[in-house]
C-alpha cells in the first residue's frame, strides 16, 4: 500500500472524484496552474483543464457565492479557501445562504458544496494564517464540519463528503499537511461521516481530540503510558454531526475525560462536548471534564507554542482529573 | 427637502434616447458603452404614445400578455396588503409601480433560463408559471406552502420553472445567479442564461461588486438586473451612491451596462431580450439598470411619510404609472376594448379571492417538519430535540 501525506491524500481524493463525476469542479485562489499554495490541487489543472479547475478572482464571498450557484444548478463544486482565516468574507454566504438553502427551499434545493480549507497554527503564521474557526460553523445548522487528522481519514472522508448531498466545511490540519504520513489505499474508499475513531485504547481517561490535536493527544498518551497512566484517545473526525455514541462509550468506560482543541476556550467546541457528555453520563464521571485549549486571545505569532496545547499540558490536565 | 432634490435630479435624467430604428434595431444599442450606461432607453412615452418604428415588433398578443402579467401583480399585491392590514398574514412587500420592470424582464426569459430573484420579483415567477396557490400558500406559511412555513411571506419558490427561492439578505443572491450561469457554460448548456435581480440598495453591498467581477471575468451568460426604485427603505439614491447612474458601475467590471425606463414595459422587455439573447449566444454578461420608483412603502412594516415627500410619489403613482402607460398605448390601437380592463381586474380579483379561500384554511405544517431539510437526514441531536418537544417524558 502506498504511503501519502495529507496533501497527497486530499489531491488523490479530488482526482478520483473528478475522474468519476463530471459535475465535480474545483475553484479558488491559485488552485489552477499553480496547484494551490499548499499544492493540494497540483496537477489537476493539467488533467481537467481550466473549466473544472478554476482560478478565481481574489474574493472568498465570490468563490463560495458562485459555488452555491453551481450547486443549485446541479454541479458538485469543491471550493478551496486558501486559509481558514480568510473564510470570513464568505461568512454570510456560508451561514445565511449555503447552510440554509435546503431548509428554506423545503428540501427542493440541496446545496452540495464541499469547502476545503487549511486550519490551525504552529507554522509561524500569526493571527491570519493560524486560526481554528470550527465552532462558528458547527453552530450553523445545515453545515457539516469534518476535520481529519491523518492522510487515510482525509482521503476517505473527503470522498465521502463529495458523494453526499449536504454542504460541508472540510478542515485540513495545515501544520501536519506533510508531516503526517501514512498508508493510504489506492483507488476508492469512503469513511462514514459522523463516526469517530478510537485511535488508542486506554482505561483511566478519555482524550477527545480532532484535526491537528490528535497527534498531540497520542503523544500525551504515550508519555502517560510510560508513567502508568492509561489514556484512551478518540479522534472525532466529524465535528458536526459528532459521534455521541463513541464518545459516551469511551467516557463511560474510563470515567474521566479531557477535551483538546487549538481554538480559544470560551464557547469553543469543547464546551458543547462537555455539556453533551454530562447530560448523558453524569453517573459515570469520576471527575469534572477538563479542557486543554488555545487561549481566549487572537492567535499569537512569537508565542504560538505557548498558546498551542502540547503533550505536557494535556498529560498534566489528565493527571488533574485522576487526582480529583 | 433633500428627498425632493434627490428624486427630481433623477427625474431630470429621464430623457429618452430613442431614435428611429436602424436596420431593425434601436440606435440605443449602437451607442458607445458609456453612453448606454448614462442615458435612458425608452419606447413608450409617459403619455402612452410611441414612434411607430419603435413598436414595429410589438403585437397585440405580446401587449396583452404583458398587461395581464402586470395586472396580476397589482391585483394580487393589493389583496395581500389588505390581508396584512386585517392581520391575516404577518407581512407583505408589494411591487406597486414596478410591475413593468418585473413583467418586461420576465417576458424576456425562456423556460430553460433560471431566475434568481430579490424581494419584488414574485411577478417574474408568476409570469413563468408559479401558481397563485403556491405563491399564496408560501405567504400563509402553512402546510400547503412548498417550503413548509420556513420563511416570512414573499419568499416563493418554483423549481419546475427554475425560480430559485430567495433569502431576506440583500445582494447575497447575485453570486448565485453568476454561479448558475458559470455552471451553464461549464456544462456546455448553450442557449440558456440566468437572470439575477437586485434593488438599488444591493449595489452598495460587496456581493454586488464581487458578482459583477466574476460575471465579467468568466464571461458568464447572466443578465443582472437592478430595479432602481430609488429607495432602500428610507435611504434615497443619493445616500446609496455618488455614482451618476447605477448602470455605469458595471463598466468597471468589463460588463456591458444598459439603462432603461423601468416603467416602460416595452423598453424593459427590449433591453432584457437583447441581454438574454446575447448571453444565450455566448456573448457574456449584461448589467441592466431599470429606473423606476417605489410607489408603496418598502413593506407593510414601513411608513414612508416619515422620510420622503409623498407629493412626488404621487407623480409616479399617477402620471408615470406603468400600467396606465401600456393601457393607453393599447387602447389607442384598439388592443384593449372599453370595459376589458375592468373585466380583467374583476376576473383576477375573483381568482385571488378563491385561492385565498382555499389556502387560508390549511393547518400549520406538521411539527415534524421543524427538523426536516436542514440536512438530507436529521441528525441524532435534532431527533432528540424533536422528541423532547413532542413527548417531554422522553
Amino acid at each position: 500500500m502506498p504511503t501519502m501525506n495529507i496533501i497527497e491524500a486530499v489531491r488523490d481524493a479530488l482526482r478520483i472524484e473528478m475522474r468519476r463525476d463530471q459535475r465535480v469542479v474545483v475553484l479558488g485562489e491559485d488552485v489552477g496552474k499553480f496547484g494551490g499554495v499548499f499544492r493540494a490541487t497540483s496537477g489537476l489543472y493539467d488533467e481537467f483543464g481550466a473549466d473544472r479547475v478554476i482560478d478565481t478572482p481574489l474574493a472568498e464571498a465570490g468563490i463560495i457565492g458562485t459555488a452555491i450557484g453551481m450547486a443549485l444548478y446541479g454541479m458538485r463544486p469543491v471550493p478551496e479557501i486558501q486559509f481558514g482565516d480568510f473564510i470570513f468574507p464568505a461568512f454570510d454566504q456560508i451561514v445565511n445562504e449555503l447552510a440554509k438553502f435546503r431548509y428554506r427551499s423545503g428540501g427542493q434545493y440541496p446545496c452540495p458544496v464541499v469547502i476545503r480549507t487549511p486550519v490551525g497554527g504552529g507554522i509561524r503564521g500569526g493571527h491570519y494564517h493560524s486560526q481554528s474557526p470550527e465552532a462558528l460553523f458547527i453552530h450553523t445548522p445545515g453545515l457539516k464540519v469534518v476535520a481529519p487528522s491523518n492522510p487515510y481519514d482525509a482521503k476517505g472522508l473527503l470522498l465521502a463528503c463529495m458523494r453526499q448531498n449536504d454542504p460541508v466545511l472540510f478542515m485540513e490540519p495545515k501544520r501536519i499537511y506533510r508531516a503526517s504520513r501514512g498508508e493510504v489505499p489506492e483507488g476508492e474508499y469512503t469513511l462514514e461521516i459522523g463516526k469517530a475513531a478510537v485511535v488508542r485504547e486506554g482505561t483511566h481517561c478519555t482524550l477527545l481530540a480532532y484535526s491537528g490535536m490528535v497527534s498531540i493527544a497520542e503523544e500525551a498518551a504515550k508519555k502517560g503510558e510510560a508513567e502508568g497512566v492509561s489514556i484512551e484517545v478518540v479522534d472525532l473526525r466529524t465535528l458536526m454531526p459528532y459521534d455521541i455514541d463513541t464518545i459516551l462509550a469511551s467516557v463511560k468506560k474510563t470515567g474521566r475525560c479531557v477535551v483538546v482543541h487549538e481554538a480559544p476556550r470560551t464557547c469553543g467546541f469543547g464546551a458543547e462536548l462537555i455539556a453533551a457528555i454530562q447530560e448523558r453520563a453524569m453517573d459515570h464521571l469520576e471527575a469534572p471534564i477538563l479542557r486543554v485549549t488555545g487561549f481566549d486571545t487572537p492567535f499569537p505569532y512569537t508565542l504560538e507554542h505557548e498558546y498551542l496545547p502540547n503533550a505536557d499540558r494535556v498529560l498534566g490536565t489528565v493527571r488533574q482529573t485522576l487526582e480529583w | 427637502m433633500t428627498d425632493v432634490v434627490t428624486a427630481s435630479s433623477t427625474d431630470s435624467a429621464i430623457d429618452p434616447v430613442v431614435s428611429a430604428p436602424r436596420r431593425g434595431a434601436f440606435v440605443y444599442f449602437d451607442l458607445e458603452p458609456e453612453a448606454k450606461a448614462h442615458s435612458l432607453f425608452q419606447i413608450l412615452r409617459e403619455d402612452g404614445s410611441a414612434d411607430e418604428a419603435g413598436v414595429a415588433g410589438v403585437d397585440q398578443a405580446l401587449a396583452r400578455r404583458l398587461y395581464e402579467g402586470m395586472l396580476t401583480i397589482r391585483v394580487t399585491d393589493a389583496r395581500m396588503m389588505a390581508l396584512q392590514r386585517q392581520g391575516r398574514i404577518s407581512f407583505y412587500g408589494e411591487a406597486l409601480g414596478q410591475e413593468a420592470a418585473v413583467v418586461g424582464s420576465a417576458a424576456a426569459s425562456l423556460p430553460d433560463d433560471w431566475i434568481v430573484p430579490a424581494l419584488r420579483e414574485a411577478g417574474v415567477g408568476l409570469f413563468r408559471g408559479l401558481t397563485l396557490e403556491s405563491y399564496v400558500a408560501q405567504i400563509f406559511g402553512n402546510a400547503l406552502d412548498p417550503t413548509k412555513g420556513r420563511q416570512m411571506p414573499c419568499h416563493p419558490i418554483d423549481r419546475d420553472h427554475h425560480y430559485v427561492v430567495m433569502s431576506s439578505c440583500v445582494a447575497s443572491q447575485i453570486p448565485h445567479a453568476v454561479g448558475i450561469a458559470m455552471a451553464m457554460k461549464a456544462q456546455g448548456h448553450a442557449g440558456r442564461c440566468a437572470f439575477g435581480y437586485m434593488g438599488d440598495g444591493a449595489t452598495s453591498e460587496g456581493d454586488f461588486h464581487t458578482s459583477m467581477n466574476f460575471a465579467g471575468v468568466f464571461h458568464a451568460p447572466v443578465v443582472l438586473i437592478c430595479q432602481n426604485n430609488q429607495w432602500a427603505i428610507s435611504t434615497p439614491g443619493t445616500v446609496q451612491t455618488a455614482s451618476e447612474t447605477i448602470a455605469i458601475k458595471g463598466l468597471g467590471y468589463g460588463v456591458e451596462s444598459l439603462r432603461a425606463d423601468g416603467n416602460d414595459v416595452l423598453a424593459v422587455h427590449e433591453v432584457c431580450r437583447y441581454a438574454a439573447d446575447k448571453a444565450r449566444r455566448g456573448g457574456g454578461p449584461t448589467f441592466i439598470e431599470l429606473l423606476t420608483y417605489r410607489v408603496s412603502a418598502h413593506t407593510s412594516s414601513d411608513d414612508p411619510t416619515r422620510y420622503r415627500d409623498e407629493s412626488l410619489t404621487e407623480v409616479w403613482r399617477s402620471r408615470r404609472d406603468p400600467l396606465l402607460r401600456l393601457r393607453t398605448f393599447m387602447e389607442a390601437r384598439g388592443w384593449l376594448a372599453a370595459g376589458e380592463h375592468d373585466a380583467l381586474v374583476a376576473q383576477l380579483e375573483a381568482r385571488v379571492r378563491d385561492v385565498i379561500a382555499t389556502v387560508e384554511a390549511a393547518a400549520p405544517p406538521p411539527v415534524e417538519t421543524l427538523i426536516e431539510d436542514v440536512y438530507e437526514e436529521p441528525t441524532w441531536a435534532q431527533r432528540e430535540q424533536l422528541a423532547a418537544l413532542v413527548d417531554p417524558a422522553s
